[in-house]
């Protein structure tokens, strides 16, 4: 009781409650991670999307992630799309081919099994289209009022090739590599705050959910010289570049105008004050490229669907150390903080 | 996107860059009153573009910061009390009062809800007729016409579960009190939205009575740098005037349906801002004829005064006399993640713009 | 709080209207302005238009300043 009270003490979390915060995925949720789940189950720095594990001379990468987007439908796609692009992507990113998806389901009780059974083809028709097995989960159904409709939580396991391993961590990024995006920001964010806003907004946005990693796979066939990626989910493109710039203590530099992002999107932004590169996606990846190669990242993306709208939105420095600056649209510069609460809560 | 693309022209900002900087043969302080001029000018990365000799202050006009610690406090009260929603805008959910935050309350099961408009408000109290809905109402002139709106639909709906609890403000007396305490300005970036509704005519009386130059500035790159080198004109050559750089939006007479709509329904009262003390005829309270929808006549609350914490520099902030950078508490205690005051919590707060957008380091 | 933004009136039903910013759709109370036609522009601000954006002041700014511009290049 006294070595529990005395871990209570040192993260100095004994009179606090988990707020909404602590839920954006940005300063707060690390601080959460941190200060209570790493050093307990033993986890290595850096964090990353997948873990790689190496068992048996093959070499794995091992994803979970929990669902509990509100509303559970919104256009572009849904609470099941949303569980299997997720987990598909963070293993692509890591480099990995996804292969199996473990699903389990927390069921509110009074739930419609017609809303249950668009879920679930919604999600056979994702893992079809990814090309990945759901091979095992679980049901759960709770009283009503006890868990918001449902919520879904997967895991996922890939084969990761020789290699690529570096990818997750950012070892090989060095200045002079370019920075670039396979398309808008910030669709799935306004998607789904429309949905939820009927009645003061309506919003022609959709979401970008989707699954990368027939793109990401062809990037990685065709071009060498990938010195990293990652997914942009919650927190956004802000958070993703903040992490790499800890992950690899040099600089970066973003120009404001390279980043694209739609009209309505902006529109929405400017209204409510909110910041498209904080903005949660679902289809989005970050690509470090090496200076020699990114015009060839840049062509492989644009032949792809998912990759048409790629853009070059900045590139990795000497200076600046740990830092990511923005050259803002109008010429001025800025700093691209970490974001500490939520913009949105239960977006993804 | 019209109205908002052609201002952030970025051959057009150069050039007003360079006419500013060619102009600019001494030493200015301008102060911008607004928050969202602040955040803009920091959004946008201008006040590293300005040559060193103009400094840019800013002012009291981020309804947030000016709000004491006891309006949080009363609305913390009133949603503990049961059966009772609390409405706010964002922007309140964060700020600390004395103790505890609307976040925080949230968190521990209050009924406390965003809103974006005071009719949203007004639909969650039709929708909730057993339920006591109170909206908190803060801003300045650009926002309290449509709290009174709300208020008229509310009585002409016959709306008997809705409330307000008031924290609107008026910007004039608060500008008047930094100049009469003698803060060292050659001008001011007046508040285009404030001043759309107001009239240019609300802030004659700084050059007026005062003799220092005014512009009443919108929120674009462009405006915000076509004002700055008015003003700098306006020092060079002696002459302060009130002038409009915002013509597309603020006229002299202001928009006097909007005025009219605020002197049905509020009056003028003394008010606490942060940081200046009481300020006379500053704060809007409901008029007797709409009493049965402020709060405090009908469900009066008491909440206790405390004392800011005695490091935190805001007040001194909000008058212009001192930067985040002068405060001890800044980025150490006081960071977005656990605000300290109110000038860190709020978007458009002096602190929480140095720390998002800071360029040192 | 001054957050207020060019909207574009799309519809009007009474006292409320339709209004768009980029696309997206906002309602926006009009109990604060007369004479608003579908077309305008209006600002937008907690729900309410506040007041309208006048299309020959805008043209009047935009042309001063280009003018200044140009008469810098000269």
């Amino acid at each position: 009781m006294k070595e529990h009270a005395t871990h209570f003490i040192n993260t100095g979390l004994m009179n606090e409650y988990v707020s909404l915060n602590h839920g954006s995925g940005g300063s707060l949720t690390n601080k959460l991670i941190r200060n209570v789940f790493v050093k307990r189950f033993g986890l290595a720095e850096p964090l990353t999307d997948s873990a790689v594990l190496k068992e048996a001379g093959i070499m794995l990468a091992f994803t979970t992630d929990s669902y509990v987007v509100d509303p559970i439908f919104f256009p572009g796609g849904d609470i099941g799309k949303l569980a299997v692009c997720g987990t598909v992507n963070d293993l692509a990113v890591s480099g990995a081919m996804p292969r199996y998806i473990s699903s389990s389901f927390i069921i509110e009780e009074g739930f419609s099994f017609h809303d249950l059974i668009l879920i679930a083809d919604s999600m056979s028709l994702e893992a079809k289209k990814a090309g990945v097995k759901i091979v095992t989960g679980d049901t759960k159904v709770v009283e009503k009022g006890k868990c918001d409709k449902i919520f879904i939580t997967t895991s996922g396991i890939g084969i990761l090739s020789p290699g690529l391993e570096h990818i997750s961590t950012g070892k090989n990024v060095k200045p002079g590599d370019k920075l670039i995006i396979n398309g808008p920001v910030g669709n799935h964010a306004i998607a789904v705050l429309g949905a939820r806003k009927k009645l003061t907004f309506n919003s022609p946005v959709t979401s970008d959910c989707a699954s990368l990693n027939h793109l990401i796979s062809k990037v990685l066939d065709e071009c060498d010289e990938i010195h990293f990626m990652r997914d942009l989910t919650r927190g956004g493109l802000a958070i993703v570049l903040n992490e790499l710039t800890h992950l690899i203590l040099s600089g970066i530099v973003i120009n404001e105008s390279s980043v694209p992002v739609e009209e309505p999107v902006k529109g929405l932004c400017e209204i409510l004050g909110f910041d498209p590169l904080y903005l949660a996606n679902e289809g989005k990846v970050l690509f470090v490229a090496g200076d020699d190669e990114y015009k060839k990242v840049l062509s492989v993306l644009h032949s792809h669907p998912l990759g048409k709208y790629s853009e070059v939105i900045g590139e990795v420095v000497e200076n600046d150390r740990n830092l990511v600056i923005l050259n803002t649209a109008i010429g001025g510069r800025r700093i691209l903080d970490m974001p500490s609460g939520m913009q949105l809560p239960r977006i993804c | 996107m019209k109205h908002i693309d052609e201002y952030r022209d970025k051959g057009l900002i150069m050039k007003l860059m360079d006419l500013i900087k060619r102009s600019a043969d001494r030493n200015y302080t301008f102060m911008e009153v607004c928050g969202g001029h602040t955040t803009a000018i920091h959004r946008f990365g201008i006040a590293a573009l300005l040559p060193e000799n103009i400094k840019l202050i800013s002012g009291p006009g981020c309804p947030v910061c000016v709000t004491e610690n006891s309006f949080i406090d009363k609305a913390i009260a009133y949603s503990k009390m049961n059966g009772v929603i609390i409405t706010t805008f964002g922007d309140l959910i964060r700020v600390p009062g004395s103790g505890s935050s609307l976040e925080k309350e949230k968190a521990q099961g209050g009924d406390i809800r965003i809103v974006f408009s005071g009719l949203e408000a007004l639909d969650i109290a039709k929708g909730n007729s057993d339920k006591k809905v109170i909206f908190l109402g803060i801003g300045f002139e650009t926002t309290a016409p449509g709290t009174a709106v709300t208020i008229k639909e509310a009585d002409m709906a016959g709306v008997r579960n809705f409330y307000l609890l008031s924290a609107h403000k008026v910007m004039p007396p608060a500008m008047e009190v930094i100049i009469k305490e003698g803060v060292a300005l050659n001008g001011f970036i007046c508040p285009g939205h404030v001043a759309a509704i107001t009239g240019s005519s609300a802030f004659s009386f700084i050059s007026g009575k005062y003799y220092i130059g005014c512009v009443i500035t919108g929120f674009e790159p462009v405006d915000m740098l076509q004002a700055i080198f008015m003003l700098v004109n306006q020092v060079n050559s002696s002459s302060p005037e009130t002038e409009i750089q915002y013509t597309r939006a603020v006229t002299k007479e202001g928009n006097i349906i909007a005025q009219r709509h605020m002197k049905d329904i509020f009056m003028l009262r003394d008010d606490h801002w942060r940081g200046f003390g009481t300020i006379a005829s500053s704060g809007l309270r409901l008029r007797k004829e709409y009493e049965q929808f402020d709060v405090e006549k009908v469900i009066p609350v008491n909440v206790k005064n405390h004392e800011e914490n005695v490091l935190c520099i805001c007040s001194d902030i909000l008058r212009g006399l001192k930067t985040p950078l002068d405060c001890s508490l800044f980025t150490r205690t006081c960071v977005p993640e656990n605000p300290v005051g109110a000038c860190m919590v709020s978007n458009e707060g002096a602190c929480n713009t140095f720390y998002k957008y800071r360029l040192n380091e | 709080m001054c957050l207020s933004i060019p909207a574009k009136v799309v519809d009007i039903k009474g006292n409320m209207a339709d209004v768009s910013v980029g696309g997206t759709v906002f309602r926006a109370g009009l109990q604060m302005l007369e004479n608003v036609e579908v077309g305008d522009y209006v600002l937008l601000h907690a729900g309410f238009a506040i007041q309208k954006i006048s299309e020959e002041e805008a043209l009047e700014t935009l042309k001063i300043l280009r003018e200044m511009k140009d008469a810098m290049n000269k």
